[in-house]
């Protein structure tokens, strides 16, 4: 029997219907966003700045902190690997290739992602909002400035550079490995290398860098637009905040999956 | 000029302007007072097009906004100045980039030029040192002026001022009001003005309109506000010991 969505909606309770409706609704506003961000775009000269400050904002900015962690956890990934394999038939080169997947396809992209959220997520809605609150978006909108395209545009062009950052996650996480296997005693440096360079795809790094791609757009709209729709005052901006990183993280894992499926399944 | 003609807006079942009418005329000191949420803020917002009425018309020199192509409004919009109530300068800015942006973002004049025209509007509200200064760096007043200069640089003929001087000493806020009248009779240009101020109604009010629950209760100069018989605006403008004892001085004297 088929039985229509509109009619399975009925029998919702009025509470979930309007949290549904709710839902709806701003997925809706966000994609009537997007669209306005490209429309009535700023003088090139003006946005070339805009970009370029973004870059170093958004991306140079944030690669202390994706270095730092990329290293530990490629040391860990690699420690955890070595104290499982514990079988002696199983070569210790294993280490080196399941460091390095587990880096390239997942660590890389994904977690440097979820970190990015939190970081450059929260900087984001924090500074349009703030620029809500303080009717500074008010001003550009009086003045005949599509005030969407000045503010997000800049920031999704500046975070399509994120696969480099994704890139040198790749490279130090991995870095990361090797030094935990070879100064913590678990495999020696030819082994690990070996296993590094043992069946590589390349089209796994393709993969990383799609999702890297697809990650850097969410990162720079969905934060963008709880900071230009929020309402309220200087608390309303820290929940906003709040609120931004949990959505992002969330679109970002149902990306993930969907992605995963779509270019490897 | 600006003529608004049974200017309807509501928001969902809050029925806020109830068929507001009236003109503002080039060169003068336009004044909106009334109580809170008497439809003020949405009045000048509906003014300045961030708001499209339900119904009636606005008209800005013989342009009905609502029969404008969206290229059209934004041309107009760019005619327009705005000062804000937190004078909502780009934090990330410098006092003469604040005031350098409109011209930066909508005009193809060169560096030399736009820098003339700045230093020409910071001498005008007198901020002479304060170029290069972060907005958080400088007074309350001072950033008001750097509002009031950011609106008047690309020449509009329509300036619209939420609370200028809300926040600010009862001397500077006489400097702002004097100021912006000053710069409407200069530059000939529409100046509306929304206030709770009654200092500024007494000094600058060359017309004043007062909203109430949305209708346009009364209008007039701020010399007849003292003959006035209405009263809701005299409740209103007359609520301090202050302004009664002038009131009274000012009926003894034609008496």
């Amino acid at each position: 029997m088929k039985v229509k969505c509109s009619t399975i909606f009925l029998f919702l309770s009025p509470q979930v219907q309007s949290k549904l409706m709710k839902y709806l609704e701003a997925i809706g506003k966000y994609f009537i966003m997007i669209w306005e961000v490209f429309k009535k775009p700023t003088k090139w000269p003006i946005m070339r700045s805009l970009i370029l400050k973004e870059i170093d904002d958004l991306i140079f900015g944030s690669m202390g902190i994706i270095i730092f962690i990329s290293f530990f956890i490629g040391g860990v990934v690699t420690i955890q690997t070595a104290l499982n394999l514990n079988n002696p038939f199983l070569p210790k080169s294993l280490i080196g290739f399941a460091t390095r997947q587990s880096v390239i396809l997942e660590f890389a992209p994904t977690f440097t992602s979820i970190i990015m959220a939190g970081k450059v997520g929260s900087y984001i809605t924090s500074s349009i909002g703030t620029m809500r609150v303080t009717e500074q978006i008010d001003a550009l909108e009086v003045m005949g400035v599509n005030s969407l395209n000045y503010l997000v545009f800049p920031k999704i062009i500046a975070t399509m550079i994120y696969p480099f950052a994704v890139a040198v996650s790749m490279f130090v996480g991995i870095l990361g490995g090797w030094v935990a296997a070879v100064f913590g005693g678990y495999a020696p440096s030819g082994e690990f290398i070996k296993g590094l360079q043992m069946d590589f795809d390349a089209f796994h790094v393709t993969y990383a860098f799609v999702k890297s791609i697809v990650f850097a757009f969410i990162i720079a709209t969905v934060p963008s637009f709880y900071g230009y729709y929020m309402k309220g005052g200087a608390l309303e901006v820290g929940k906003a905040s709040t609120t931004s990183f949990v959505w992002t993280s969330v679109v970002i894992i149902i990306c993930n999956y969907v992605l995963t499926q779509m270019l490897l399944g | 000029m600006i003529v608004v003609e049974n200017v309807h807006k509501s928001f969902g079942e809050h029925h806020v302007l109830k068929g507001v009418s009236t003109i503002f005329d080039k060169g003068k000191t336009n004044l909106i007072i009334g109580q809170s949420g008497s439809g003020k803020t949405v009045f000048l917002k509906c003014l300045l097009g961030l708001f499209e009425p339900d119904e009636g018309q606005i008209c800005y020199n013989g342009q009905y906004y609502s029969e404008l192509s969206n290229a059209e409004r934004r041309n107009l919009r760019q005619e327009m100045g705005m000062v804000f109530q937190g004078s909502a300068l780009f934090d990330s800015m410098t006092v003469e980039g604040n005031v350098m942006f409109p011209l930066d973002m909508f005009t193809n004049q060169s560096k030399s030029e736009m820098q003339d025209r700045v230093d020409f509007v910071l001498k005008r509200v007198n901020l002479i040192d304060a170029h290069k200064k972060f907005p958080a760096e400088i007074s309350g007043g001072m950033q008001k002026r750097v509002a009031i200069a950011r609106a008047i640089v690309m020449n509009p003929k329509y300036l619209f001022c939420d609370e200028p001087n809300s926040g600010l000493d009862p001397k500077t806020a006489i400097l702002i009001d004097n100021l912006i009248h000053e710069i409407t009779q200069e530059y000939d240009i529409t100046t509306v003005i929304n206030t709770h101020d009654m200092n500024s109604v007494m000094e600058i009010g060359e017309k004043i309109i007062f909203l109430k629950n949305g209708y346009k209760e009364w209008e007039g100069t701020n010399k007849e506000i003292f003959k006035t018989d209405n009263q809701a605006v005299t409740d209103f403008v007359y609520s301090s010991e202050l302004f009664k004892k002038v009131r009274q001085m000012y009926i003894e004297e034609r008496n």
